[in-house]
């Protein structure tokens, strides 16, 4: 049975706002690498992984709606008894991870590039504001243009804007057949493969390259994978599943591989940038448009090689202010006006996106 | 300042001839695609540089006017009505596609870019644009991200906001943003899910980059038709349980069948109470399944006729009648009023049972064009604007169906947005609360209220009145709503 704890949540981001007291938004507590953390010791925990249960789903409707706390394997394994899931393929980053959580941090995974990342399957929200109001918007249907998307805008503000209490996303139907194939090549054969196949109607659902393997799933009917498969070519990965769990939740080796003194970096990238010599060992997700690397050097000198080709770079765990690209001046402006339009006193989850947000 | 101030201020930022203001010059800007609203702007300005709309904005906000964005003014819902005593912005220069990359499956293009003639421009190499509003042929692809456009494939596809990457927009104030980066996500809020059917309340759209897709290898369309739409709706939701995600399911009633059926031949059968179309898209080897999978479902749904297209000729004749749908229904009566309400699919049955009812009531026809995969309803209601007070009774009964959608669950507006249309009806789907923090959100983008005033959120005090008006007239249609 679904807990509604709104009303206490309501009322603690209540009293917060009043006695100006920060806040730091905690679902399962699975992301907590992600993001700032230099405002730690100020905070009150808002603890959200009791406001939990899923209010609707319906199969057919392709919709699953559920408060925030909700566990993410627990949404996964009721889609799966339906033969549908979470098109995005969210990395959870432990068990204890919420679908609030994972919706706050925009995280995707393999299938990202080819089915959407998490802000494309939200549909509606119920948020509370920082002053404490309970708001709606969006719903549990595809098509809603009714007043700007608040529901999207809070994939990814880290709960700067709100605290999410309610999410309806899209589901899809489980494909029927996925594969994976193989093939040795070096990075820029693979990537230049890679975009080739981008132009054809294939049915790719994940790619990554590293080590001088590129390896591509496919997705769908168990004919028009074998078809794709004889057009694509490579050998088929025998543990296609455990493969990309790997990735996504990061317990491959290039992840798990101990460097001293190194960051992880996560590069988002024109899909056909070059490799960058620079880096070193680089894993590509999402058809090039997802680097990851790990590395010493500074944030600085990261982000001078990837502003100039419109990407941006993110330190991906144990930020302490510097997690994500500085914003030019006016965006800095705007999302400041944002932060102050939903969240006056500044109470929720301050500096967790930005030092001044 | 005067008007002829404004006049020789603007001048000497846009090119010759591109600012209007003689009054006959001004009378095509009048309405967009709602005609039944007509204002004639104080100016309308065509600029043909990025420099010039921003040059054109800073002087706005220097001494507040008012300003409309217009695309192509093919919106349904008077997004692009002018404002009387402000300026209507052309973007219709902005007509250029600046870049395609087909590595990356993306083409960068000028906001007055026609929806079709992106996906003609990458024919050749094998790809296209997904969203595909009806208005494909003439509307532009910045105001299909101004009003977040849908059209008949977005249950697979999406809408815009799927379908793009980044935008380049420039502020009241002036200032060039872009918004989104060349990877798949760029830091900060998501304003370009914000931005994206803002409906021109938060910034004028000068640079459009959207996504490309391949073309899939094989269409297949089957065409089914039902002696009951409770069954029609039914099979909609068995084909989806069969993990089946068509490319477009489309669902027409009756009379829209018959005025279809009348207007371009398309063998639509005239016995049937509903039709449904079924588009499967992918690979060859796909396509064929599904293709049988799908018309199993539909004869054990109670279709009584099921047909596959047996080739692209018949495929095209199949769609020819839905998508000549409106016009159809156009031909049996002056005026027709196009609706676009949302709803969980599984209230349709009751849905259109209480809109045959209202139909009765209101004593004005309704034939009914459904998105059957997103649950985006289209019901047509036929009226003559010359009959005394029937414009205003199709208005009441439209709110009517508008407010029943958001009794079931689900939205006044699927894909046409609010803009001046359903201003009244955001008033039952939001609180004040939520239309608060809109207004606020508009206002960090927008402090001065210049862009687009008066349209996609009401004030509170217009709620108020949409409210009192109703009571007055003694017939609250749902008492339990609560109202503000």
């Amino acid at each position: 049975m679904p807990v509604d704890i709104s009303s206490e949540l309501q009322a603690h981001v209540i009293k917060a706002a009043e006695s100006n007291m920060t806040l730091q938004i905690q679902g399962g507590n699975s992301k907590a690498f992600y993001g700032n953390h230099y405002d730690k010791n100020q905070s009150e925990r808002l603890e959200l992984s009791g406001h939990m249960g899923v209010t609707a789903y319906e199969p057919t409707e392709l919709v699953i709606s559920a408060h925030a706390g909700t566990p993410l394997k627990e949404i996964q394994s009721l889609l799966d008894e339906h033969q549908q899931m979470l098109a995005f393929e969210p990395p959870a980053f432990g068990d204890e991870a919420t679908l609030g959580g994972t919706i706050a941090c925009n995280l995707s995974g393999p299938r990202r590039a080819y089915s959407g990342a998490a802000r494309d399957f939200v549909l509606g929200t119920r948020i509370l504001n920082g002053k404490g109001e309970i708001l709606s918007f969006g719903g549990e249907v595809m098509k809603n243009v009714a007043g700007y998307d608040v529901s999207r805008l809070m994939a990814g503000a880290m709960g700067t804007l709100g605290v999410i209490l309610d999410v309806s996303v899209k589901t899809v139907p489980k494909p029927e057949v996925e594969i994976t194939l193989v093939q040795s090549l070096n990075t820029a054969e693979a990537l230049k493969k890679i975009h080739e196949w981008a132009q054809l109607p294939l049915p790719v659902s994940a790619t990554c390259i590293n080590n001088q393997q590129l390896y591509i799933r496919l997705s769908g009917t168990e004919k028009g994978v074998q078809a794709a498969k004889i057009i694509l070519g490579g050998e088929a990965l025998e543990n296609s599943e455990s493969y990309w769990l790997s990735i996504k939740e990061q317990q491959a080796d290039f992840f798990l591989s101990d460097k001293n003194d190194t960051s992880l970096w996560r590069l988002s990238l024109a899909s056909n940038t070059p490799e960058i010599e620079l880096y070193g060992d680089t894993l590509y997700e999402w058809g090039g448009a997802l680097r990851w690397i790990k590395s010493s050097d500074s944030a600085e000198n990261i982000r001078n090689q990837v502003m100039p080709l419109q990407g941006h770079a993110v330190r991906f765990q144990n930020a302490y202010d510097d997690a994500f690209q500085p914003l030019s001046k006016p965006l800095l402006k705007l999302h400041q006006n944002l932060k102050q339009s939903f969240d006056p006193s500044g109470i929720l989850n301050p500096g967790r996106l930005y030092k001044n947000l | 300042m005067e008007r002829i101030e404004l006049i020789n201020k603007l001048q000497q930022i846009l090119p010759d001839g591109g600012l209007l203001y003689n009054e006959e010059e001004l009378h095509p800007y009048e309405c967009d695609g709602l005609s039944a609203y007509r204002k004639l702007p104080m100016m309308v300005a065509l600029p043909d540089s990025v420099a010039q709309v921003q040059a054109i904005l800073k002087f706005c906000y220097s001494v507040d006017l008012p300003v409309v964005a217009r695309g192509a003014g093919t919106g349904l819902s008077g997004g692009a009505l002018p404002h009387e005593k402000g300026l209507l912005l052309s973007l219709a220069k902005f007509n250029e596609i600046l870049d395609i990359d087909a590595q990356r499956c993306i083409a960068r293009v000028q906001p007055g870019v026609r929806n079709i003639a992106i996906s003609q421009a990458v024919d050749d190499l094998g790809l296209y644009y997904a969203p595909d509003p009806s208005s494909q042929i003439a509307c532009t692809i910045g105001g299909n991200v101004a009003e977040n456009s849908g059209g008949v494939h977005c249950l697979k596809y999406g809408l815009t906001v799927h379908n793009i990457q980044q935008l380049k927009i420039v502020t009241i104030e002036g200032e060039l943003l872009t918004i989104g980066g060349s990877g798949l996500d760029s830091p900060g809020y998501d304003l370009l899910a914000l931005m994206t059917g803002s409906e021109g309340m938060l910034g004028v759209i000068v640079e459009v980059t959207v996504k490309l897709l391949p073309k899939p290898e094989r269409a297949q369309v089957i065409l089914a038709a039902f002696d009951d739409v409770v069954k029609a709706g039914a099979a909609v939701g068995h084909i989806i349980s069969a993990g089946i995600i068509p490319a477009g399911l489309e669902m027409m009633d009756k009379l829209a069948i018959q005025a279809a059926e009348d207007f371009v031949h398309a063998g639509y059968p005239l016995d049937a109470e509903a039709i449904l179309l079924c588009e499967l898209d992918g690979t060859n080897e796909e396509v064929s399944t599904h293709v049988s999978v799908v018309r199993e479902i539909l004869n054990g749904s109670g279709a009584i006729d099921v047909r596959t297209a047996k080739d692209e000729q018949e495929r095209m004749t199949f769609w020819k009648g839905r998508k000549a749908a409106f016009p159809a229904v156009g031909r049996l009566s002056p005026d027709y009023y196009c609706m676009d309400g949302t709803i969980p699919r599984k209230r349709l049955p009751e849905v259109l049972k209480a809109i045959s009812e209202l139909s009765v009531k209101y004593d004005l026809a309704v034939a009914n064009v459904f998105h059957a995969g997103d649950g985006n309803l289209h019901p047509l209601i036929l009226y003559d604007a010359n009959k005394p007070g029937e414009l205003e009774r199709t208005e009441e009964f439209g709110g009517m169906i508008l407010e029943l959608c958001v009794k079931v669950g689900g939205t006044i507006t699927g894909e046409h947005g609010v803009g001046m249309e359903k201003i009244n009806q955001m008033c039952v789907q939001f609180e004040s609360l939520e239309l608060t923090q809109f207004h606020a959100v508009k206002a960090a983008f927008d402090a001065k209220g210049l862009l687009n005033p008066g349209k996609a959120v009401p004030t509170l005090h217009r709620c108020a009145e949409f409210g009192a008006m109703h009571i007055h007239n003694a017939e609250l249609p749902f008492p339990e709503l609560e109202r503000f």
